[in-house]
Parts: C-alpha cells; sequence; structure tokens
C-alpha cells in the first residue's frame, strides 16, 4: 500500500508518505502560507523516496472541520493531484487524525475539539480500535463549549486547540469525565495517511471529483428578509 | 501548444481548452447566478463551496470536449486574481495541483488581462496595439494595450464599477440581482429628456470615473416618483449618464492616444445603447470598435485559456506555489 496525505485545516500545514507501512513526513506550522508549502512538500516526499505520484495506490486528505480556506485548499490540491494521477482518495476527519495523536499518547478514548471561532469548537469524541487507531464514538458537531454532549465513562484525554480556549467551560461541561487535558497537538498528514490507511482497506476511497470538505458549520449567510 | 484555462475568480466556474493552431476547443461553463440571487448579491463563502463542487467535472466535460487528454497539453493557466480570495483557491489549486500532476508547467493569469484579450477570441481578431474599456461588475477602466503584459492604465473608477452602479440603481428600482440588464430593459421605456443627470468627472480632464454619485442622484430623484413611467424615466437618465459618460472617456482616450482600435470588454458591454453610441462616436474619429463574441464578454474559462496561451508563448512558467491574490494591480505583471 503506497499513500501520499496532506492535511492543511488549521495553522499547521502537512503532508505524509506512507509506503508498505513506512511513513515520512513533512509538518510545518505556517499560517497562510499553506498555498506555498503543500507542493513542494508532496513533491520532496516523493522524490526523496524515488516514488512517482503514479506508483501510488491512493490520495487522502484532512477533509475537516476546520478553517474553511484551509480545508478547501487540502480537497483542491487533492482533487488535481488524484484526477491527474487518475487515483482514489480518502477523506479523512479533520478531528479523527487530530485523537489518534491522543490515542498515541496511551489513552484509549479521546476527546478532540478544534477552536471553530464564533464562540464553537468542532467537536467529536474518539475510540481505538483492535489497531489502536481512532473510531468515532459520536457525531462530529460544532457546538458551543458548555453544550458540548457529555461521554459516558470517564478518562477521556482531551486534544486540540478547542481545549486552549475554552478549558473552563469545557471542564464545567464535563466535570470528571476528563482526564487530562493537551491543547497542542494540531492534525497532522501522518495521522491521516494512518488512518487513510485502514479506510482504503475498507473500501471507504472516493474518486477524485468526491474529495469534498466537511464543514459543519452550514450556515454562513442570511437571506435577506424580504 | 494546448492549453487548458480554469477560472473561478467570482460566481462563476469555468474551463476551457484553447490550441495555438486551432483556436478553441471547448469551453465548459457553471453559473452560479441562481445561488446568489435569493441573498442579493454574491456570497463568497457560499461561491467557494460551489466552485469546489462544480470545477472537477467541468475540467472533465472540458478535455472531453477537446478530445484532448494530458499528452496533448503543453500547460495550465488559471486566474490569479484579482476576486475572491477563497473563490481563486480553489481555481489556483485544483489547476496548479492537476499542472504537477501532469508535470505541466502553470500560469497564473490577471482576471482582467482575460477580458481585455477576449474579442481576441472572435473571427476577426484586432491587431495589437489597442486601447482597451473594461466595463464589468468589479471594474471600470481604461487601458492601453501595446501588447500582451504590456498595459498601461489611463484611468479607472474612483468609487463604484459602472455594473455596481447599474446594480444598485436596479436594486433602487426594486428590479431584481444582477440588475444591469433589467434596468436597460426599463430604461427603453423611459423618456430621456424627463430629467437630466450629471456626467461625472467629464468637465475636467483625466481618464478617471466615479458612478456612485448617480445611484445617490438616482435615490434622490426616485423620492418624487409615483408611476411605473416615473421609474422608467428615471432609469432612462441613469442610463444615458452612465452610457454618455463612458463613450466621452473613450472618445477623448481615442483621441490622446491615437488608438486605431477600441475594444469592449466585461458584462456592461452588452447594453446595447452604450454599443450603439460607442459605434457613432468613436467611429467618426476613424477608429473601430470590437467586442468579445458574446458568449465571452462576462466570466469565462476560454479567455483565461487564451490569456495563458499568449503567456506561455512568451515564455512563462512558474514554481509549485498556489497564486491567489484578491487584489492584483494589473499594470504590474
Ligand atoms: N445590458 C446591460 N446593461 C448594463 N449593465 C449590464 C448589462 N448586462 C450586464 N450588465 C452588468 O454587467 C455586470 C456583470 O459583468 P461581468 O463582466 O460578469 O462582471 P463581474 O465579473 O465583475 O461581475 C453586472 O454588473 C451587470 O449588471
Amino acid at each position: 500500500m503506497k499513500l501520499l496525505s496532506i492535511e492543511t485545516a488549521t495553522e499547521a500545514c502537512s503532508a505524509a508518505l506512507w509506503l508498505d507501512g513506512a511513513l515520512t513526513s513533512r509538518f510545518e506550522m505556517a499560517p497562510r502560507e499553506h498555498t506555498r508549502l503543500i507542493l513542494p512538500m508532496m513533491d520532496a516526499l516523493l522524490a526523496e523516496a524515488g516514488v512517482r505520484l503514479a506508483d501510488l495506490d491512493a490520495l487522502a486528505f484532512g477533509r475537516g472541520p476546520g478553517a474553511f480556506t484551509g480545508v478547501r485548499i487540502a480537497a483542491a490540491v487533492i482533487q488535481g493531484a488524484a484526477f491527474g494521477a487518475d487515483l482514489p482518495v480518502v477523506p479523512v476527519s479533520t478531528l479523527a487524525a487530530l485523537a489518534q495523536q491522543g490515542l498515541d499518547a496511551g489513552a484509549t478514548r479521546v476527546l478532540a475539539a478544534l477552536d471553530a471561532r464564533m464562540g464553537e469548537v468542532y467537536w467529536a469524541a474518539f475510540e481505538a480500535d483492535s489497531e489502536g487507531l481512532a473510531v468515532p464514538a459520536g457525531p462530529e458537531q460544532v457546538v458551543a463549549p458548555d453544550a458540548v454532549p457529555v461521554p459516558e465513562g470517564q478518562g477521556w484525554r482531551c486534544v486540540g486547540s478547542g481545549w486552549g480556549g475554552y478549558e473552563q467551560a469545557l471542564r464545567t461541561r464535563l466535570g470528571g469525565r476528563v482526564s487530562d487535558i493537551d491543547s497542542s497537538p494540531y492534525p497532522a498528514a501522518a495521522e491521516v495517511a494512518r488512518l487513510a490507511v485502514r479506510d482504503f482497506a475498507a473500501g471507504l476511497a472516493v474518486p477524485a471529483e468526491q474529495a469534498l470538505p466537511v464543514y459543519l458549520r452550514d450556515k454562513v449567510a442570511e437571506k435577506p428578509k424580504t | 501548444m494546448r492549453i487548458l484555462g480554469i477560472e473561478t475568480s467570482c460566481d462563476e466556474t469555468g474551463v476551457a481548452v484553447i490550441d495555438a493552431e486551432h483556436g478553441l476547443l471547448s469551453h465548459a461553463l457553471y453559473s452560479q447566478v441562481a445561488l446568489h440571487a435569493e441573498y442579493g448579491g454574491v456570497v463568497p463563502e457560499l461561491a467557494s463551496r460551489d466552485h469546489i463542487r462544480k470545477l472537477l467535472p467541468l475540467v472533465r466535460q472540458a478535455l472531453d470536449e477537446a478530445d484532448t487528454a494530458a499528452p496533448d497539453l503543453t500547460g495550465i493557466a488559471y486566474t490569479s486574481g484579482p476576486g475572491l480570495l477563497g473563490a481563486l483557491l480553489v481555481g489556483a489549486g485544483v489547476a496548479r495541483s492537476l499542472a504537477w500532476a501532469w508535470g505541466l508547467p502553470a500560469v497564473g493569469v490577471h482576471h482582467m488581462e482575460g477580458h481585455l484579450l477576449a474579442p481576441l477570441l472572435g473571427d476577426e481578431p484586432p491587431e495589437f496595439p489597442f486601447l482597451a474599456l473594461l466595463v464589468s461588475g468589479g471594474h471600470t477602466m481604461l487601458v492601453d494595450v501595446q501588447g500582451v503584459g504590456r498595459y498601461r492604465i489611463l484611468g479607472e473608477s474612483l468609487d463604484d464599477a459602472a455594473g455596481e452602479a447599474f446594480d444598485k440603481t436596479a436594486k433602487l428600482l426594486g428590479l431584481g440581482y444582477p440588475g444591469g440588464p433589467a434596468l436597460a430593459a426599463l430604461a427603453e421605456q423611459g423618456d430621456p429628456a424627463r430629467f437630466s443627470f450629471p456626467r461625472p468627472m467629464t468637465d475636467r480632464p483625466g481618464l478617471d470615473f466615479s458612478f456612485s454619485g448617480l445611484k445617490t442622484r438616482a435615490l434622490t430623484t426616485l423620492r418624487e416618483a409615483r408611476t411605473e413611467q416615473d421609474r422608467a424615466d428615471v432609469a432612462r437618465a441613469f442610463e444615458e449618464a452612465v452610457v454618455d459618460t463612458l463613450v466621452i472617456k473613450c472618445l477623448r482616450a481615442v483621441q490622446e492616444t491615437g488608438a486605431e482600435r477600441l475594444v469592449v470588454a466585461g458584462g456592461v458591454g452588452a447594453n446595447r445603447r452604450l454599443r450603439e453610441r460607442l459605434r457613432a462616436a468613436v467611429g467618426a474619429e476613424g477608429a473601430s470598435v470590437h467586442y468579445p463574441p458574446f458568449e465571452f464578454c462576462t466570466d469565462n474559462g476560454a479567455m483565461i485559456a487564451l490569456a495563458g496561451l499568449m503567456r506561455f508563448q512568451a515564455g512563462a512558467g512558474e514554481d509549485l506555489t498556489i497564486r491567489a491574490r484578491a487584489r492584483w494591480n494589473l499594470a504590474q505583471g
């Protein structure tokens, strides 16, 4: 299995190459630099490995939720590359990729939260499958921190920027169900690649045209009242 | 040399294939006008969301209709700006990445360069040099065009673009969006002698424009308006003023530059009264007036493919950066 992935939904810009279990990646914190960095990252990973785009089995991208423009950059770049190289695409949840970092740090259940601006967070709960990879434990949503769904049980590890801005409100809401909080991880292409390899095997790849963003926030304009 | 062109700067998704020898091979267009009409204007985020859904199917369609595959292409051109940043990024991202996947060069072209070269898509393309009047929803400018990439801006609007003024005044008249064509239709019923609106900035030298005052004038005049005829008369007075002003400035530019050809591009160029007046006035100076083929007056992929073709012929090619710029001065190349 050979797969190239990207993730650009937050200030972090990254690309990763999975070659039969070996993972190489590029990662940079680069607000507003994604358009300059992403294709050179992809190009460099392939060049270093001596692999051509056409040799790959699939492409993957963080399909959101996240910054609208960032998610769309990922979708656009992957659409172009997938169409050009005639490759299928595995869309991976940006929240799942983020949660994977919590699972990798030893947790078995993770609450992933990304700052969604406007007083809300992008939110979802994840658990580990038998391989230790993130599977959803509830729906993804955009929600105010004091209204997030309270998960069952205890020992939930919390990851993501949403925990930085709204820690107090979230703690009040979730009380003792939370174990530790780490707001420093950003979603990255390395975890997107690992989740995509699993999902590809499960038949979840789509054609290039369907490599589309998931925004969660869909009310973006008011119709004028007449 | 064969080029794929992609346009997503505003509310139109356009894709085309052009060949240096055989001309335009295909063009596909999807307009979001109906989507935005419900909101009374373009909603940038909705525009971006629609582009990312529609672009790739249009690319496939344009390539199929042109019977063209990757090995037939020389390069990919995309609109790099100016325009809505989020919308531009979709076209730029897909185009740059596709070029990378195919090992082709890419070039980001200026949206207005596309418009001012669009008349070259016609059956009798004007030769360089020419004077170009760009009149769209977002721009009003007079440009001295010596050749590809050799542009000198002689004048532009200091406030509303001509099309924007049409749209805003149409809104005041209770007409839908975009209101330019509807206003022009209403003006047909109007009496040109009833109201007289000013011709902004024509009483002093220079080639700049200002249209926002006309909209205000329409608003105050409309306060007295009672009947449908009153509204038509206001529409007519407004149209006469805009058209007259554009004609006066074009004439002045022709006289100052000695241009033998005037090219008119952008949506307002569809205005019948403007066309008639320009033909008469500019013709009297011994200059000819040229328009793009009707379908390429508004935003489209063909003009971007053409501008890209001419850029590639001049040796253009860029690195792997995805270039999108909301603002970009045409004369800075
Ligand atoms: N017959 C007409 N008379 C006046 N304005 C018109 C006419 N037809 C179209 N327009 C105006 O042209 C503009 C659209 O042109 P276009 O080149 O697509 O501009 P943009 O891409 O900047 O929106 C709109 O403002 C519209 O109202």
